[in-house]
């Protein structure tokens, strides 16, 4: 067991975990902080997508130890002063879930995208996408939903 | 946590409480656990049903009430039913009938769903039936509770109760103008009343909230995180489990040393006669445990893909005796004067649900008294697998759903249940265990896979004269022709399975369509005929006319030739009440010989639309869902082994796969609402088969129809996706 301080939603959290931990368990397990999904353990599905210096990591496949040191934001960090995110809010717009399991990886994943591209055209967000599954095949409204949220950051960023 | 938790603690900790096996509370248990308010259950069985009202006098209600309905002093509204939410958005189409029949509000209405203790025993959620069944049953009881809050608000008032509106959680007299909430007048009541179904229920034309595009109940926790499925459940001092799998399927011990498992800090290692497993404090432990456990397994020869359909075939012959459950006319002779004839077979591959959270479970033992929370379709069903497995009284045991991450007909068992039970026995602590996604993969039941012989012949003008479907092991939904056909041969083959199988979305109905439309357009090749004509020419059902014509529409059907390198095909069918027409069109790259899926269209009629959000949403995803059935997902196996159990392995329909897709929805506001779930999966096979025909003008007669590889005694696909 090994002793490491993380930085998760802002907060810094001190944790004890054996070196061969993954990040999401750290996370579900230790910190309570279960909107982050099991899926595969295998960076195939993309359920528990997290930030990690802004940028969508499969928490499953990430070492507690690498992960020391970065801001790491989960599902539970994106609302402000109970004010949902652009992309949370435009998933709820669009009623883009079914079963709901995948939606905090597909959330993640979509915020990174948006970070890097302001307008992504469908073929950029199937691409930058195609690491997350929705087994209940909502992929046609998640997609609405990512283009709706690059609208919604538009006007935001306008106002 | 949600309201429903407080409600329970309530409900719970309040005192005894005789669970629905037995479920009959008088008077003073009504008035301690809900503090008076009205009550209405719903009897099952028809000469049940009693008038109460204030009358009621400590009798024991009936036992077997389907659901019941609460109406607090806050005007708060609490429905009980059994049935379970996974995705399929019944928690939400539910409790927006209720509304309706209430008058009441959407949002003051509160599901309390899948818990053995709190509602009533219902045999699962599965078969399309949420809708059919449980929608009238819960309509009935709201109907009812609307009637009782006029009569108590004529009584108060004085006046005759026929002259009082209920609207929006208000009884109003419209010649005073004067009004009281359901809240108002619920207080102080302590009305208790059962009643069967004979309430006049509010038309479909005439709806104001169901019809409608309610969101998602709860939406908001999906997107934010704080939604709590099984897998998330926590409860304290609780332990992890893992669980030693065998080597094989049908393996057997030789020997086991669990002293390097014991040796680890805080390990407890659980054995009960053929189960295995160890708990401790994290997973990760827990984990590294039932690693270090060295078990030796013998696993016989078993079946494999390389001669799966031989076995599926040759298997049936156990049934050599049983007779067709569907024959009419002579098909002999109509072959024998039938001017085009076909005769072929199609099989299909096991297939996974895969869903995204595999089998979950949290056991917690309290003397002898059990509580599991895990992801099931059939909560009840789950309630009697313990009650066998540790031979305690039913009352003893008490299972809860939260909504969980999905099904598809793959989790009417309770597996991860009795191992988390049979660990948290042990250790004297609750236990949660969740399986991996290769466990999901492996322990858990397949869609079947089967063979199906189609024999058939029409007439030259295109008139079926002669039908012939048997399905050897995959199953019996879907199997009869909607095509009208004199003679008739239909059979279904059970067979034993090389590998567990079960219920998927649909069951066999997407088999059995796949075969049956692939046939058709054939024949309609055959017959140098349109392939919407020919159905239509050999169809009456006006429903399925109707979903064909308007998916034909949408889609610009007959208006452009296939090519080489774009194909077009239309199939469609009708299953448990849902009536589907869906197009395809593929693109054929000549020289990659990838075939992609470029546009779907697809009408669906299921009576009623209750909300047609959810519904555009079910639609939708079943055709996404069927593409991978369709093109490449496949289980290999061989020698008791599962030989893709992984994402990265067994392909699953990703954003890349998704066509444009065009659900076009007819509501049949005359038509009682069916179930939508699971037969919209059944057009997209056939349909994009019989594109790919139309392109190549090669049939494929397998699913998945374009593997990236073939699997092991099975042709190399022509195509591949």
């Amino acid at each position: 067991m090994g002793k490491f301080v993380l930085n998760v939603n802002g907060a810094s959290v001190s944790v004890d975990a054996a070196p061969d931990e993954s990040l999401l368990y750290v996370l579900r397990d230790q910190l309570q902080l279960t909107g982050t999904k099991y899926g595969c353990g295998g960076g195939q599905c993309g359920a528990c997508t997290v930030l990690l210096d802004g940028r969508a990591t499969r928490s499953c496949l990430t070492l507690v130890a690498a992960a020391a040191g970065a801001k790491i934001v989960t599902i539970e960090g994106l609302e402000h002063g109970g004010r949902l995110s652009e992309v949370q809010q435009a998933f709820l717009d669009e009623g883009a879930f079914q079963c709901g399991y995948c939606t905090s990886g597909m959330i993640l994943s979509a915020t990174s995208l948006l970070r890097g591209k302001r307008n992504p055209s469908d073929d950029e967000i199937v691409a930058g996408m195609n690491g997350n599954v929705c087994r209940c095949g909502t992929y046609p409204r998640i997609l609405a939903a990512i283009k709706r949220a690059a609208q919604l950051k538009a006007q935001g960023a306008g106002r | 946590m949600s309201a429903r938790n407080e409600f329970e603690r309530e409900f719970f900790e309040g005192g005894e409480w005789t669970p629905p096996g037995g479920w009959q509370f008088d008077r003073r248990d009504f008035l301690r656990l809900f503090g008076g308010g009205i009550f209405v259950g719903l009897a099952s069985g028809p000469a049940l049903a009693q008038e109460s009202g204030r009358s009621f006098g400590g009798h024991p209600l009936p036992k077997d009430v389907g659901a019941w309905l609460h109406i607090a002093a806050d005007g708060g509204v609490k429905v009980f039913t059994g049935k379970v939410e996974g995705g399929q958005n019944i928690r939400t189409s539910l409790a927006q009938q209720v509304a309706e029949e209430l008058r009441a509000p959407f949002d003051t209405i509160e599901m309390v769903m899948g818990d053995t203790a709190l509602t009533p025993y219902d045999m699962g959620t599965f078969g399309s039936r949420s809708t059919p069944t449980m929608g009238p049953q819960l309509r009935t009881m709201a109907a009812a509770a609307r009637q009782m809050l006029i009569e108590s608000a004529a009584a108060r008032w004085g006046v005759d109760e026929a002259t009082l509106v209920a609207a929006d959680g208000k009884v109003t007299d419209p010649k005073t103008k004067r009004s009281l909430s359901y809240g108002e007048i619920t207080r102080g009541e302590n009305l208790v009343k059962v009643v069967s179904s004979d309430e006049a229920l509010t038309p479909a034309s005439d709806w104001k909230i169901a019809g409608t595009a309610v969101p998602k109940a709860h939406g908001r926790d999906f997107v934010t995180g704080k939604h709590v499925y099984p897998s998330d459940v926590v409860r304290p001092g609780m332990l992890f489990g893992a669980v030693l799998r065998p080597d094989g399927f049908n393996a057997k011990l030789k020997s086991i040393d669990t002293s390097a498992a014991e040796k680890l800090p805080g390990v407890k290692v659980v054995r009960d006669g053929d189960f295995t497993g160890a708990v401790a404090a994290d997973r990760i432990t827990a984990q590294h445990a039932a690693k270090a456990i060295k078990a030796n397994w013998e696993v016989p020869g078993q079946p494999g893909n390389k001669d799966l359909f031989d076995v599926l075939k040759s298997g049936s012959g156990n049934d050599g005796e049983a007779r067709p459950q569907h024959v009419a006319g002579s098909v002999a002779q109509a072959m024998d004067g039938a001017d085009i004839k076909l005769e072929e077979q199609y099989t299909v591959q096991y297939i996974a649900h895969a869903p995204l959270e595999p089998r979950a479970a949290v056991a917690e033992w309290n003397g002898d008294k059990l509580t599991v929370w895990t992801g099931t379709q059939r909560p009840f069903g789950v309630r009697d697998e313990l009650v066998q497995a540790f031979g305690i009284p039913e009352e003893n045991v008490r299972v809860i759903q939260p909504d969980m991450g999905s099904g598809y007909g793959g989790k009417h068992t309770g597996e991860a249940a009795l191992e988390a039970a049979r660990l948290a026995r042990a250790a004297g602590k609750p236990v949660k265990l969740e399986w991996t996604r290769r466990e999901e993969f492996t322990w858990a039941y397949f869609r079947p896979a089967g063979v199906i012989e189609i024999r058939a012949g029409a007439r030259r003008d295109g008139e079926l004269v002669a039908w012939e479907h048997h399905n050897y092991n995959s199953g019996n939904a879907g199997i009869g022709t909607p095509y009208n056909v004199a003679n008739q041969i239909i059979q279904y083959h059970p067979v034993e399975s090389p590998l567990r199988q079960g219920s998927y979305r649909s069951l066999a109905a997407a088999a059995n369509h796949f075969a049956r439309e692939s046939a058709m357009d054939s024949l309609a090749h055959q017959a140098a005929m349109d392939p919407l004509e020919f159905r239509i020419k050999n169809l009456s059902d006006p429903r399925l006319i109707a979903v064909f014509r308007a998916a034909a529409e949408r889609f610009g059907w007959g208006r452009v030739k296939s090519t080489s390198e774009r194909g077009f095909g239309i199939a469609g069918g009708t299953e448990k009440g849902g009536y589907v027409a869906t197009c395809a069109e593929v693109a054929i790259d000549p020289t990659t010989r990838q075939v992609r899926i470029r546009r779907v269209v697809q009408a669906w009629e299921s009576g009623a639309i209750v909300n047609p959000d959810g519904l555009r949403n079910q639609v939708s995803g079943a055709i996404v869902q069927g593409i991978g059935g369709a093109l490449f997902e496949q289980i290999l196996f061989a020698d008791g082994r599962i030989q893709n159990a992984a994402f990265a392995q067994y392909r699953l329909p990703r954003f890349s796969d998704v066509p444009q897709i065009e659900v076009v929805l007819l509501d049949r506001k005359d038509l009682p609402s069916a179930g939508a779930g699971e037969t919209g999966i059944v057009g997209l096979a056939p349909a994009v088969g019989n594109a790919m025909f139309a392109a190549t003008g090669v049939r494929p007669r397998g699913l998945p129809m374009a593997p990236r590889t073939a699997a092991p005694g099975q042709p190399e696909p022509r195509l591949r996706s």
